[in-house]
């Protein structure tokens, strides 16, 4: 019972907040303006909780199990929750339903911490639909949009698409092997036709969940119309929690299928780099440039994943946790701005930094973290992956990946080009910042300098794959 | 003793940038120069107190690595660290660095007062000894390298200070340009140094390489490339980097441009500090320069020698007092390191090395004496040119006194500092090289004869004439004088430190002998070099011009800085951009551009034609989403089996 406790805690605490919200909404309510400062405090609590009182094991016949390396995981995922509840404190306030907002983000959440804890594929399946549908809620948050409705839509009939894919593949699996157990069915997989085809059906719904090509097609238009607070939320939690899931898939599940998963990482991540950066390339709305530049950066997550080995791992979960800081730093400055002003289009950030200095820096140091300039995080991300993907001496692949990065470092500095150098008759007017969502962007930008700096943070996780 | 206190020394002063540079000039607008001084004293005080229990500790002082924090690990050895290495020339730099440091954040509290910029100049003054600090206590070479460049952007900032003057701005661009361009042949021998010996940490570097038979040191030594083996590349490389920041000929040109900036800076940066750092960095390798590498050893005797009187002569016929002091420092320096390059490994041959650092600490508190007095002098007359001036010496009586005292240490008259440390060079050297000797020899004559040209037309020559320059007619207030007095009995007494005992090759305590005759014909030189200055330049006449017509092509010449910039200008405007420069702009503009415009209009009209992909259609993205899953399931079934 204890050990049912303590290995379930990080999914109890979530729960219970989930529950708390519950009795909110149906007691008399409370004012958002004094709502959301718990709600913030409540998920703050969850992050420092996440760091403490761990251990491994398993429960359930191993249907369900953690390891520190899980526990870190989860604790990337809460740190991206807490953020995007302190970085879109303007718009929430302004909802109409915000308990409804956070029980159904942190219901998404409790089905991604249920997902990277899974040891079996039916839980797999399971928590996988509990992290999409509360999702695709979100999506529809702006009630008043017509293309928020749209792209929740969209969201909802592609993720029904994928999972009838996916669960097709679990039953093949289940037919060739006799078992949904993760540990029982490397034993039993002999790289038959059958075997293979189960195995690229479920693939793809790893590919559709993480925007890789061609399975991404619903990311542009469901980041566009989504609220930020849900753009945010997909673009770096959801998308955090498959790569971790994708991982334990491939090196441990799949692990004899090695050959073939390999292949089929080079292949996709390149379409899928290439792909991002050449629609992210011509895009002149900010949401929707970050949204395929943000497939891009999935491509090159892929290429971490590709190695296969210790250093695969470390390189992405490092990887991650930089994008969380940013990415959400990014889209953060973003939703700032089109909360205070209604602009979106990258034209209008011109001159932003005569008026808007703190956001600008901010934008700026963001924009080079993704694009992977040092001295930010993004840049030791950057030189993780790609050392790690080039463990299998594929250099060709290396130099397509590191041309790619090229091209995107070419459409992240066009912004900052925007916001510096470009001149502008009307810039956007000065923007007054609330302490909560300052407080958030500093913590994102102390994240993209520091996590360069200190060499412990990789270290650690480093400690934690072996 | 606590870590924190190591770490401090560097950090206070860089607390002081963060703080003055980040809200100076909103918050503490008058009080940033006090918070900045006070911030360096306590580094002082701190780095004394190391210093001194390193010294006091033990009479043989080991190389300890006191912190350590692994940055950045590119493989099993070689790994970018953070830390302290504590030795004895580490312990010496530090107390130089903070001493003087502190000296010209006094100083600078009255010099520059009412300035516009007042906190940005104390911020970046903060900064830039906080990338000293960093560079002498390096543990790694590539912490070394990391700082090294530091300091080239706070004294790029430091020299641009006026940022209005074009003039200013133009002497900033160009120190940074040739240090850069040095600074690529140290980065250059960094990797070299790296890949022949698997290690960027000093203290195993200095082991592997030294210890003969280790496998390192003789695969270095095998494997060769145009003639040299991988590590005299390495080092001589690295010497490269070494002799750009400390302006050795003929890298030498940034120097009395760099003297734009303001005064007290020139005596920080220009005089004790930054451009010591080669010789620090030869200092630092010296036991690898002299067993494995003799050959780059002598060049850097050479190119020292070279240096020390080639300068000694332009300084001769300056007029502009700061350009004289800056060709006196790339003198004095060029005597740093010759007294290297002559030195050897072990023993009495390690005299030069003792000596070069004796000189080092000498020289800077005589030469920044020599830069804070003429800044009160510039202060006073407000101009740099030595013809508007003249019979100071009743106007500012403190200024005189202290300026005279440096020029005798710096000609090597005893009892002055100068004396014993130019001594030691000098025998070192007639140990070593009879023409270094000589050379060194003329130098020295040479350097009495322009200090006390300098000195007379300074204070004696004609009266001065109070005439056109109205304001403030005093030395300056006590604010700018302590440092001076301060650096005088520095200048006067740091001779009589016996510092063979602190610091020498091998860590045997190295006695210094006094030779009575030895010293006679440099001190007679000296005296010569005085009396001929004096006969010049004391009182106003015309013998200076019939000299000068007597000599007249090769002072010409001299006046002329011997045209290096002129040949440099030629070299880069005439030759390179005409050979070089133009062809690659054609390639450039017409193969290069085109292959770019056409990679990018390429990925335009790609990136039109596949924008139908995102049609909007749902039904359109889940065919894409099937025919992906089963093209993939076809490769990997069917083709790629």
């Amino acid at each position: 019972m204890s050990d049912f406790i303590i290995l379930m805690k990080s999914e109890l605490v979530v729960t219970t907040i989930i529950f708390l919200l519950l009795f909110v909404k149906i007691g008399k309510g409370m004012r958002n303006e004094k709502l959301l400062p718990l709600i913030q405090v409540l998920l703050l609590i969850n992050v420092l909780f996440s760091f403490v009182f761990n251990k491994e094991g398993s429960l359930f016949d191993g249907m369900f199990s953690t390891t520190s390396l899980i526990a870190f995981q989860k604790s990337i995922l809460s740190l991206a929750v807490y953020l995007i509840s302190l970085l879109c404190s303007v718009w929430l306030k302004r909802s109409e339903h915000l308990p409804e907002f956070f029980m159904l983000m942190l219901s998404a959440l409790l089905g991604m911490f249920f997902m990277i804890s899974s040891g079996n594929l039916l839980i797999f399946y399971l928590s996988l639909e509990l992290s999409t549908i509360p999702v695709a809620a979100m999506a529809n948050f702006d009630l008043q949009k017509r293309a928020s409705s749209e792209g929740a839509m969209k969201m909802i009939l592609s993720s029904a698409f994928s999972s009838g894919i996916l669960l097709f593949g679990i039953s093949l699996i289940y037919g060739t092997t006799g078992t949904i157990l993760f540990s029982e069915i490397p034993g039993q997989l002999d790289g038959s036709p059958i075997q293979i085809l189960a195995f690229v059906f479920l693939f793809t719904a790893f590919a559709f969940k993480l925007s890789v090509v061609p399975f991404h097609l619903w990311t542009a238009d469901v980041y566009e119309g989504a609220p930020i607070a849900t753009t945010s939320f997909l673009s770096v939690v959801s998308k955090g929690a498959v790569a971790f899931i994708f991982i334990t898939a491939l090196y441990k599940v799949f692990q004899p299928l090695e050959e073939t998963w390999y292949l089929m990482l080079v292949i996709l991540s390149i379409a899928t780099m290439v792909i991002g950066n050449l629609f992210a390339l011509r895009q002149k709305n900010i949401k929707r440039f970050l949204a395929f530049s943000s497939i891009a950066q999935v491509g090159f997550i892929l290429v971490g994943i590709s190695a296969g080995n210790e250093i695969g791992i470390s390189s992405v979960v490092f990887f991650i946790l930089v994008y969380v800081f940013s990415n959400l730093a990014a889209f953060g400055v973003a939703d700032v701005i089109s909360a205070a002003s209604g602009k979106e289009s990258i034209d209008d950030y011109k001159g932003l930094y005569k008026t808007n200095p703190f956001l600008s820096w901010i934008m700026t140091l963001a924009l080079f973290s993704l694009a992977g300039i040092p001295p930010t995080a993004g840049f030791f991300g950057k030189l993780f992956l790609i050392s790690a993907g080039a463990a299998k001496a594929n250099y060709i692949y290396i130099i397509i990946v590191a041309l790619n990065m090229i091209v995107s470092l070419y459409y992240y500095l066009i912004v900052v080009r925007a916001i510096f150098i470009d001149k502008n008759e009307q810039p956007i007017d000065k923007i007054a910042i609330s302490k909560t969502v300052k407080l958030a962007l500093i913590i994102c930008g102390a994240g993209i300098i520091l996590l360069g700096l200190l060499s412990w943070i990789y270290e650690h996780i480093q400690s934690l794959t072996v | 003793m606590p870590a924190i206190i190591y770490i401090l020394i560097p950090f206070l002063p860089l607390a002081g940038f963060v703080l003055l540079g980040l809200f100076g000039k909103k918050y503490f607008k008058s009080a940033s120069g006090w918070i900045g001084t006070l911030l360096m004293l306590v580094s002082f005080i701190l780095a004394v107190y190391v210093a001194y229990d390193y010294f006091s500790a033990t009479s043989i002082f080991p190389r300890n690595v006191p912190v350590k924090y692994t940055w950045l690990v590119f493989s099993e050895n070689i790994s970018i660290d953070m830390g302290v290495l504590q030795d004895p020339i580490s312990m010496m730099m530090i107390v130089v660095v903070t001493f003087i440091s502190l000296m010209v954040h006094i100083y600078s509290l009255g010099y520059m007062k009412g300035e516009e910029r007042y906190p940005t100049y104390y911020s970046f003054l903060s900064l830039f000894t906080f990338s000293m600090l960093g560079l002498v206590l390096a543990s790694n070479l590539f912490q070394t390298y990391i700082f090294w460049e530091l300091v080239g952007v706070s004294s790029f900032l430091l020299i641009g200070y006026y940022y209005d003057k074009p003039s200013a701005v133009a002497a900033a661009k160009k120190a940074f340009i040739v240090t850069r361009f040095a600074d690529l042949g140290f980065l250059i021998g960094i990797l070299v140094i790296a890949n022949t010996s698997d290690t960027l940490d000093y203290n195993t570097l200095i082991a592997t390489l030294t210890s003969t038979g280790s496998e390192q040191a003789s695969s270095a030594a095998a494997s060769t490339f145009l003639g040299a083996s991988a590590l005299t590349w390495g080092t001589a490389l690295i010497f490269i980097g070494g002799a750009g920041k400390s302006a050795m000929f003929p890298l030498h040109i940034w120097l009395p441009d760099a003297m734009e900036g303001p005064t007290p800076v020139s005596a920080l940066i220009h005089a004790a500090t930054m451009v010591v750092a080669g010789v620090y960095l030869v200092a630092r390798l010296f036991p690898i320069f002299s067993i494995n590498t003799p050959a780059v050893l002598d060049i850097v005797g050479w190119v020292g020698a070279i240096s020390a009187v080639f300068a000694a002569i332009i300084a001769c016929t300056q007029t502009d007092i700061k350009r004289i002091l800056a060709y006196s420092t790339m003198s004095q320096i060029g005597y740093m390191m010759f007294a290297l390059g002559v030195a050897g490994y072990g023993g009495e041959s390690g005299l030069g090395y003792t000596a070069s650092m004796f000189h080092l600490f000498t020289h800077a508190m005589f030469k920044a004496l020599l830069f804070l007095g003429a800044g009160v002098v510039i202060h006073y007359v407000h101009s740099n040119d030595m013809k508007d001036m003249g019979g100071l010496r009743k106007k500012m009586p403190v200024t005189h006194i202290t300026f005279l005292i440096a020029c005798l240490a710096i000609a090597g008259i005893p009892p002055f500092a100068g004396f014993f440390s130019k001594e030691e060079i000098l025998l070192a050297a007639y140990n070593g090289n009879t023409i270094i000797y000589w050379i060194a020899l003329i130098t020295s004559g040479l350097t009495a004869f322009y200090m006390f040209r300098l000195y007379f037309s300074i204070f004696w020559n004609k009266p001065y004439q109070a005439d056109h320059h109205s304001g403030h007619k005093s030395e300056g207030g006590w604010i700018m004088l302590f440092p001076l007095l301060v650096l005088a009995l520095g200048a006067a007494g740091s001779g009589f430190i016996p510092f063979g005992k602190y610091i020498n090759t091998d860590g045997i305590p190295l006695e210094s002998h006094f030779h009575l005759q030895f010293s006679i014909l440099p001190v007679a030189l000296g005296l010569a070099g005085i009396f001929m200055a004096m006969w010049l330049y004391k009182k106003q006449n015309n013998r200076p011009e019939k000299l000068a017509a007597s000599l007249n092509g090769f002072y010409k010449a001299a006046y002329h800085k011997f045209y290096i910039d002129e040949i440099y200008l030629f070299v880069t405007k005439k030759i390179i951009f005409n050979l070089i420069g133009r062809p690659a702009a054609w390639f450039d503009k017409n193969v290069v551009d085109g292959l770019v415009n056409l990679a990018g209009n390429t990925t335009t009209a790609v990136s039109e034609s596949i924008k139908k992909l995102q049609s909007g259609r749902i039904q359109q993205y889940a065919i894409y989403f099937l025919f992906g899953a089963i093209g993939l399931a076809i490769l990997f079934i069917y083709i790629w089996k």
